[in-house]
């Protein structure tokens, strides 16, 4: 027999192991020599804090009684981690992106950091856990009990509460030591989560010798276990009573909620790949966890007599057996599994209760800046250290209170459910951006209250708030309201009954309000970042003030993190700024970012509201969405000057394509005009040479022929000339070399001169020339000949191509102030439009035919002389006919008046 | 030429399988909850029609350790997967 101080002296020995472990473990981090500290296998043996005592002894108790059920409690979780991909790495980069400490902080977080949210949550959370505790208080007292029952000295029991209480003030001081001893920006433990895992392998090895000995030192091999199944008396499954299906939601939701499994999933993940083995591993442990189960219980009820307790089975066989040294290690294993779940819920709630209670509470009754005095670090770590000392005070007080009575026994899946109420709004936060506050306020405030009222209350039995009247017949005897038969709903199970209640009711709520209500901008925000966190890691956070001193953040952030940390981060962010000295730029990014670091310390809420104090922002106003607007309207103004440039572009594009594809016409027409100029001195030359041939040969000729043949040789030699002069003229115009002979004149008179030189002109129809005499006499002082020269050209073209049936010109003179214009409209087709760029050129000839005898270089002289003159000549398109204007300035005629 | 054709091909391939697994990771947890809740079904529809707490522990547990096999496998081409879909 295992006497009891030797009892208490392996305790505290495996206790100072821990220490050992924990200690070493957290050098090991501090020398930054992390190695396996963060290797996969330790994060999946932390995870097994899911498995407490009540799991480790109760499983085998559940299993005794109700058969297959107790594997409900292990296929839900492994349903979550063999799903890991689509819901927990999710989860886990959330954590990661928002440097969430907590459940609380999660859902507040998400919900425009909302402390109201976390608020509830960190209460369901102490309400859910804190029986829990005195759950496991009471199997380590209960297990104490079955060695000293034993003890054949007749062992002094000491009080049971006592044993309780240095079990709790021990595990308070663990966990403060440990869970407390610096206040990370990731929050993680490495000696706490090594410790874990330590007392994982622990109980799984515990657990597994037992099962061993019993299977193959008790039966006789697996064959037997499963003969003695059979007839054991729970040799019949009914599939659970309808308790099945929903007991494995149930721990498939707890595994996600339960604080405890929060930090050891989420926050103390330090990589995500370390999930992927989880993914299995995990349940891989659950597995083994519950391998031996079945058989130790079916054992049990075989071989011990029918009185002992089956929840400590895992103890009473092997003492039966006198195996005390087998029966020592499943002690120490049933020792692990409640200090490890202690610990860590302990830890996880009071990060809860000290960022999300006192910190608020704190913040506000120091106002006026309050993160300017006084150290914040010290006094959030006395916040946490007080927290775990009034949870586990708690507990205890609840166990010493309740302890013994089967109330305690149903504990775990009532916790359970009451966690469960966080699901719906962490489903709907994470995979929903249309959840809003209101909606996860509400569905939680009553999903958390209809727990209360059909679970929680009556678990007590009548013997705590709910009278045992109120249970039975329901409040004032309404039996309409009767906590396990709400509405008349009786589905014969209490806890499927509180189930549907409270997660209906809370989901129903949830997303009818959520979708009736709409969110703030700040909850907008997150909601994108929490629902779409794999495509911004990183994003928008609120900041846009940017008023904050550096100093200030500077200082805060070291009553924070610690100096030296603290200025390991600035001058970090510094130098990402490309800044020398220690002080980043107070940045909107930068503000983020700190946040995000000190969220990682105080939660969420918190450090939003001690950044907001000294950067006078609040949140994310209407302001500061008008702000975005304003830079998006400056994008957009920029946008638009660049497609105006763009559009400039390429109007200068088709302007000069327009000049190059005039260019070519030119090139094509010049080249066409001199061939056609080869021919018109071709033709005159070759009949000169001709007739002066046969002049110089023929001797027979008569005095008429010879007379002919020389007018002949003379107009051609006219031609000639005529055409050469034409060339040369234009050449003197266009290199200004002309010399102007001024001299005053009337314009009616060199209208006369023009028309009367025209007129010798044969063509095939007469032109009628319209002219208003009162309208001409205009005095001029002008280089006159030049002038009648330009009309002459005019009026020939006309009456050469002008092919109306009864051609008709129009003279228009008009007089303004400082200019003469003269207008030459005719009545004929006009010219098309195609062509209308190209007439004042040289060489420019419109068609072949009627071409006969012109060089095309009739515009062209005209243009340039009435620039020489001080004027210009342009085509007017007037719809129909040809009509050119002409326009000559009057400063002349002034100066000769 | 030939080698590029074939070395989109592979990649392409390669893609392609990854979207099959994040697939089939999908999946796997709804098989697991249907597996782990079929045999309910006909199960205490009358009053004699229970059945073994053998039988139902043997197929519970050789699901249960088939589903960790398939996890395994999965999780293990699945480690240095980025991504894609969300």
């Amino acid at each position: 027999m295992v006497p009891f101080d030797l009892l208490v002296a392996v305790c505290i020995g495996y206790v100072i192991f821990l220490f050992l472990v924990a200690f070493a473990a957290e050098r090991r981090a501090d020398a930054g020599r992390l190695g396996w500290l963060r290797s996969p296998l330790v994060y999946t043996l932390s995870l097994s804090v899911y498995c407490t005592a009540w799991t480790f002894y109760g499983a085998v108790g559940y299993a005794a009684r109700s058969g297959l059920e107790f594997m409900t409690i292990y296929l839900g979780p492994t349903i979550v981690f063999v799903g890991w991909w689509w819901l927990l790495r999710k989860l886990v980069r959330i954590g990661r992106a928002q440097r969430i400490t907590s459940i609380a902080d999660l859902i507040s977080s998400r919900y425009g950091k909302s402390n109201l949210l976390a608020v509830i949550v960190t209460l369901l959370a102490v309400v859910g856990t804190t029986p829990y505790i005195a759950l496991q208080l009471q199997s380590v007292t209960l297990s104490f009990n079955v060695f000293s029952a034993a003890a054949v000295e007749g062992w002094q029991v000491p009080d049971r509460t006592a044993t309780a209480f240095w079990v709790a003030a021990g595990l308070t001081v663990f966990t403060i030591v440990f869970g407390t001893r610096n206040l990370d920006a990731n929050e993680r433990h490495h000696g706490v989560v090594t410790a874990i895992a330590v007392e994982a392998v622990v109980k799984l090895v515990a657990l597994l010798s037992v099962g061993i000995f019993v299977v193959w030192g008790v039966a006789g091999g697996a064959g037997d276990i499963l003969d003695r199944i059979d007839a054991s008396p729970i040799a019949e499954w009914q599939g659970g009573g309808g308790r099945w299906a929903p007991l494995i939601f149930l721990s498939a939701a707890a595994v996600l909620t339960l604080p405890r499994m929060f930090q050891v999933t989420v926050v103390e993940n330090s990589d995500e790949r370390h999930l992927a083995t989880a993914s299995w591993a995990f349940p891989l442990y659950l597995f083994l966890m519950s391998l031996f189960v079945l058989p130790i219980a079916v054992v049990g009820l075989s071989t011990l007599p029918a009185g002992e307790n089956p929840d400590l089975y895992v103890l009473t066989l092997p003492l039966a057996f006198d195996r005390e040294g087998l029966a020592m290690l499943a002690f120490l294993g049933g020792f692990s599994s409640a200090t490890s779940m202690v610990i860590v819920a302990a830890i996880a709630v009071s990060t809860m209760v000290s960022n999300h209670i006192v910190m608020p509470l704190w913040l506000r009754l120091r106002t006026g800046g309050a993160s300017f005095s006084g150290d914040v670090r010290t006094v959030v770590l006395r916040a946490r250290r007080f927290s775990i000392a009034g949870i586990l005070l708690l507990g205890y007080t609840y166990y010493s209170f309740t302890g013994g009575t089967e109330a305690l026994a149903a504990i775990g899946l009532i916790s359970f459910a009451g966690l469960a109420q966080v699901l719906p709004s962490l489903l709907g936060g994470i995979f929903w951006r249309g959840a809003t506050l209101k909606g996860a306020a509400a569905g939680l405030v009553a999903g958390f209250g209809l727990w209360a009222y059909t679970l929680f209350l009556p678990s007590f039995e009548g013997t705590w708030l709910m009278p045992a009247a109120v249970l039975a017949e329901g409040p004032f005897g309404i039996g309409l309201l009767r906590p396990r038969a709400l509405l008349g709903l009786d589905t014969g199970d209490p806890l499927v009954h509180a189930m549907i209640w409270s997660l209906g009711v809370n989901t129903l709520l949830f997303v009818g309000i959520s979708l009736v209500s709409f969110p703030s901008p700040m909850e907008r925000l997150q909601g994108a970042q929490f629902v779409n966190v794999f495509q911004h890691s990183s994003g928008p956070g609120g900041w846009v003030g940017g008023s904050a001193a550096a100093e200030d953040l500077s200082v805060m952030a070291q009553r924070i993190l610690g100096p030296r940390q603290a200025q390991a981060l600035f001058q970090e962010a510094a130098r990402a700024q490309g800044k020398e000295g220690n002080l980043p730029d107070p940045t909107p990014d930068f503000i983020d970012w700190l946040e995000r670091e000190l969220s990682g310390s105080v939660g969420a809420a918190a450090a939003h509201a001690m950044v907001g104090q000294i950067t006078g922002g609040a949140a994310v106003s209407v302001e500061d969405l008008l702000a975005v607007a304003d830079e998006t309207a400056q994008i957009m103004e920029y946008s638009s000057r660049l497609e105006a440039k763009s559009r400039e572009l390429s109007e200068t594009a088709a302007q000069l394509r327009e000049a190059n594809d005039k260019l070519t016409e030119i090139s094509i027409q010049k080249d066409a005009f001199l061939s056609q100029i080869s021919h018109e001195l071709r033709t005159p030359m070759s009949s000169i040479r001709a007739f002066s041939e046969i002049l110089r040969d023929s001797r027979e000729l008569g005095p008429a022929q010879f007379q002919r043949y020389a007018s002949i040789i003379h107009d051609e030699s006219l031609r000639l000339t005529r055409l050469l002069d034409d060339l040369l003229d234009l050449s003197v115009l266009e290199n200004g070399q002309v010399t102007l002979h001024e001299e005053p004149g009337n314009l009616a008179e060199i209208l006369d001169g023009a028309v009367t030189a025209t007129a010798s002109m044969a063509t095939e129809r007469p032109l009628a020339i319209r002219r208003e005499r009162s309208a001409e006499n205009v005095a001029i002082y002008t280089d006159c000949d030049r002038l009648r020269q330009v009309f002459i050209n005019l009026i020939g073209n006309a009456r050469k191509y002008c092919d109306a049936a009864a051609p008709e010109l129009r003279i228009v003179v008009r007089t303004t102030a400082d200019r003469i214009e003269v207008d030459f409209e005719d009545n004929g087709s006009g010219i098309p439009e195609k062509q209308q760029s190209i007439i004042f050129e040289k060489f420019a000839r419109l068609s072949d035919q009627s071409a006969a005898g012109s060089a095309g270089l009739g515009l062209a002289i005209c243009r340039e002389i009435m620039r020489n003159l001080g004027g210009s000549i342009a085509y007017l398109d007037a719809g129909s006919g040809t009509t050119f204007r002409l326009t000559l300035p009057r400063r002349h005629v002034r100066h000769a008046a | 030429m030939r080698a590029a054709q074939r070395r989109a091909l592979f990649l392409e391939r390669r893609s392609y399988r990854r979207r099959r697994l994040q697939d089939a990771a999908l999946i796997l947890p709804v098989m697991a909850a249907v597996l782990f809740v079929m045999p309910l079904v006909g199960l205490g529809t009358g009053p004699g029609e229970t059945g073994s707490t053998r039988a139902a522990g043997l197929y519970f547990f050789g699901v249960w350790f088939l589903l960790i096999l398939a996890a395994a496998l999965l999780a293990r081409r699945l480690r240095g997967v980025r991504p894609t879909e969300d």
